[in-house]
């Protein structure tokens, strides 16, 4: 009876001694107020979920509201000013950009977290090193012409391909449907699909015909049960394989790309803002892992801080080349890890 | 025998060649047809205690007190739905505030103003066929509709973020110094240039407490004394402005706030509670009107005083059919809110929000199950409130109603 008391008088002094410490501690972090509004696509949006709900533990004046209105629908906004961030999933486009500049939005442009794909097969798998992205559409498409692995090579097994798919609800699967089906395809109706990843890692690496994809950071995870392809670049013509330095540099295309955060510079000034974005670079290659992302590299990461906090704005996607009749815009195709540096911003001002 | 008769005669064979079918043979017919009706409605009653079943198996586990009052969060255990049911009440209660009188009044116009004249009885006629119509347009095209018409105003007004015209809102300027604090200046208008640090100027801590500012020369140390360095500035620090709302800020164009939200639901409820208004004015009997009128009481006096009474029960329970509607709605509340992370309850008309069906389409969205689990604890709370609000409509009709003539 006396030591339970003593227990509890013990309890008692403990959270009496931590609610009387607690508000020095957090009396700084009290202080921050104001709101911060978020929209854009819903491919970046966990990795701003994961930032917004951490801070707001550390912060709990600062309201953060995330929408998810998709890349296109976030720039419309971030554009005329009305939002703070627009999360995106591809860097701004010459029109988006254009319309910045006439609203005269300005504003800096961070890459948080790389969004990759791996093609999976069995281990038992011993006659695929590489494809191609035309052979994953024969392979995935309702038209498509490859339904056994001798439809792609006559050198390969005359056997049916078993085909995998995560569910429908996913993220991968909306990235690999944009990338390989495109908006006008169709997937087979007859793929084996399900939200659950340990059943496809189980249903691929037991079927020696068998093909799935994962989120690339999946496939690092289970590369013990799984072997992936190689997937041939378009641009340069050489196959790539799925490694975390190959998703980072962007060799690995078009199954990599790279995820954004814009941020308004306007709205930086605000103190709330401006830790927000800190905090968010600062613990963004955490982030990216817990939502099953990949970090961008420790130079791309280097970069975004440095940019932020010069506020070197502009976007380095965008190349304004000067014309007799005037001044066109163009998208840069370079991959980021080559596009991103101070000397290729091209501001709205 | 005239052959006028003939059919009837005739009907009389059959009657009586039906009579003489063995009792047996015309049994097993009712009883078929009784077997069928027992089992379409079983299935239906069936359907809905699987899914019942289903939700509450799914769901009770997450439920808790903590789901209720907490906010979303990316980890599936602490997250809950409170801004999502803060959202939905103050949805809930602006559209009806706003639904109720509009709808309650078009229809005493319809019903018991009929316009007399030719031409005014064809516009009489059109209007009802719209509000007909409208009740059958899929709600999202209203969310639609509000957001052009409600959320941006045409963009007649700016946007949300530079709006033509704001009240109950205070700015202030915000500096964030070397040292990691915060001061700020307040401004009376927002058309008034930023705060320029000088020596001396009043600046306030974010608690509210004044102090003089110290600025730092340009090649100055930082103060290492942090009272001192709480209220210090370099001259070269800009502020940035933030908005106070107090809880009557209203602004135009409304925004992706509560308003807009509850002005689209408005559109979608509308024509529910015009055409049940309609119903219960149409089953009051005219001999009360008539009796009212004939004792010299004007139309308005008639329609106060003994049409809307006895139409009370009828209207009420229209009112509350269309509020579960409003609060299970999520389309039109997708266009305009697409909010999916949101911390607070709505503070003001113009604050952002997120509402009950909003939160679970999104986590029934997600590919992990805890979530999933969450959707099933979200949809027994919208469920609960939805019975609720039906015992209600119940309890209601079975209290008021009674015989009219």
């Amino acid at each position: 009876m006396n030591n339970h008391f003593k227990t509890f008088f013990a309890a008692v002094l403990a959270v009496a001694l931590a609610t009387a410490l607690a508000p020095s501690a957090t009396a700084q972090a009290s202080a921050l107020r104001g709101n911060i509004v978020v929209d854009g696509s819903s491919t970046v949006y966990p990795i701003t979920e994961a930032a917004a709900a951490a801070f707001r533990k550390e912060y709990p004046n600062v309201n953060i509201t995330v929408a998810v209105s998709g890349t296109g629908g976030g720039f419309k906004r971030f554009a005329v000013g009305e939002i703070d961030i627009s999360d995106a999933s591809r860097p701004i486009k010459d029109k988006e950009f254009l319309q910045a500049k006439e609203n005269g939005v300005s504003f800096v442009e961070l890459p948080v977290a790389l969004d990759g794909l791996s093609i999976v097969l069995s281990p038992n798998n011993t006659w695929v090193d590489q494809l191609t992205v035309d052979d994953l559409k024969s392979i995935y498409l309702e038209d498509g012409t490859a339904r056994k692995w001798s439809d792609l090579n006559p050198e390969w097994p005359n056997e049916t391909i078993k085909v995998y798919s995560p569910g429908t609800d996913s993220g991968t699967f909306d990235y690999f449907k944009e990338v390989i089906v495109g908006k006008t395809g169709s997937f087979r109706p007859d793929m084996s699909v399900s939200e659950d990843d340990n059943v496809l890692v189980t249903g691929v690496s037991g079927d020696k015909y068998a093909i799935g994809y994962f989120g690339a950071s999946y496939y690092f995870e289970n590369k013990d049960k799984l072997r992936a392809a190689a997937i041939v670049n378009p641009q340069t013509g050489k196959a790539v394989m799925p490694t975390p330095a190959n998703v980072v540099s962007g060799a690995y295309a078009p199954l990599s790309r790279p995820l954004f955060i814009y941020a308004n510079v306007e709205s930086l000034r605000r103190p709330a803002m401006r830790k927000f974005m800190e905090f968010y670079l600062e613990n963004a290659g955490k982030f990216a892992k817990q939502v099953q992302y990949v970090p961008t590299s420790d130079k791309i990461a280097a970069q975004a801080k440095a940019i932020l906090n010069k506020r070197r704005t502009g976007t380095v996607f965008v190349i304004a080349e000067m014309h007799a009749d005037g001044i066109i815009y163009k998208k840069r195709t370079e991959p980021l890890v080559d596009a991103y540096t101070e000397e290729n911003l091209l501001d709205t001002k | 025998m005239s052959p006028r008769e003939k059919p009837a005669l005739l009907s009389d064979k059959k009657l009586l060649q039906e009579r003489r079918r063995p009792m047996s043979q015309r049994h097993r017919k009712d009883m078929i047809f009784r077997g069928i009706c027992r089992g379409v409605s079983g299935m239906s009653a069936s359907l809905l205690v699987i899914l019942l079943v289903t939700i509450l198996t799914e769901g009770i586990g997450t439920l808790s007190t903590q789901f209720l009052s907490s906010s979303p969060d990316p980890d599936p255990l602490i997250a809950g739905m409170f801004p999502a049911i803060m959202g939905s009440v103050w949805l809930l209660v602006l559209t009806m505030a706003i639904a109720l009188p509009l709808g309650i009044s078009a229809a005493i116009v319809l019903e018991e103003y009929r316009p007399k004249g030719s031409g005014l009885r064809k516009i009489h006629g059109f209007v009802q066929l719209n509000i007909t119509n409208l009740s059958g347009v899929p709600s999202v095209v209203f969310g639609i509709l509000g957001l052009t018409v409600f959320a941006s105003m045409f963009g007649l007004f700016g946007n949300e973020g530079n709006p033509s015209a704001e009240v109950g809102v205070s700015f202030v300027d915000q500096f964030y110094n070397e040292g990691d604090f915060v001061l700020e200046v307040p401004v009376s208008a927002a058309s008034q240039p930023e705060a320029v640090p000088i020596a001396g100027m009043r600046v306030f801590d974010p608690a509210g407490k004044a102090y003089e500012l110290n600025l730092v020369g340009d090649d100055a140390e930082w103060p290492e004394d942090s009272a001192l360095a709480k209220r210090s500035l370099r001259s070269w620090d800009v502020p940035g402005r933030i908005k106070d709302r107090r809880w009557w800020y209203f602004r135009l164009p409304f925004g992706r706030g509560i308003l807009a939200g509850a002005l689209t639901l408005m559109l979608v409820i509308l024509p529910i509670i015009i055409i049940s208004t309609q119903e219960a004015l149409r089953a009051v009997p005219s001999s009360l009107r008539d009796a009212s009128l004939g004792l010299g009481a004007t139309q308005w006096q008639t329609v106060r005083r003994i049409t809307l009474p006895a139409a009370l029960p009828g209207i009420l329970t229209g009112a509350i059919i269309a509020m579960s509607r409003a609060i299970g709605e999520a389309a039109p509340l997708l266009m305009i809110a697409g909010i999916v992370f949101i911390t607070r309850a709505p503070g003001n008309l113009m604050d952002d929000f997120t509402a009950m069906p909003l939160q679970i389409y999104n986590w029934a969205g997600r590919p992990q199950k805890e979530f999933h689990d969450l959707a099933a604890s979200g949809i027994i709370v919208l469920l609960t409130a939805l019975l609720l609000f039906n015992a209600v409509a119940v309890f209601l009709r079975q209290k008021y109603s009674k015989p009219l003539s």
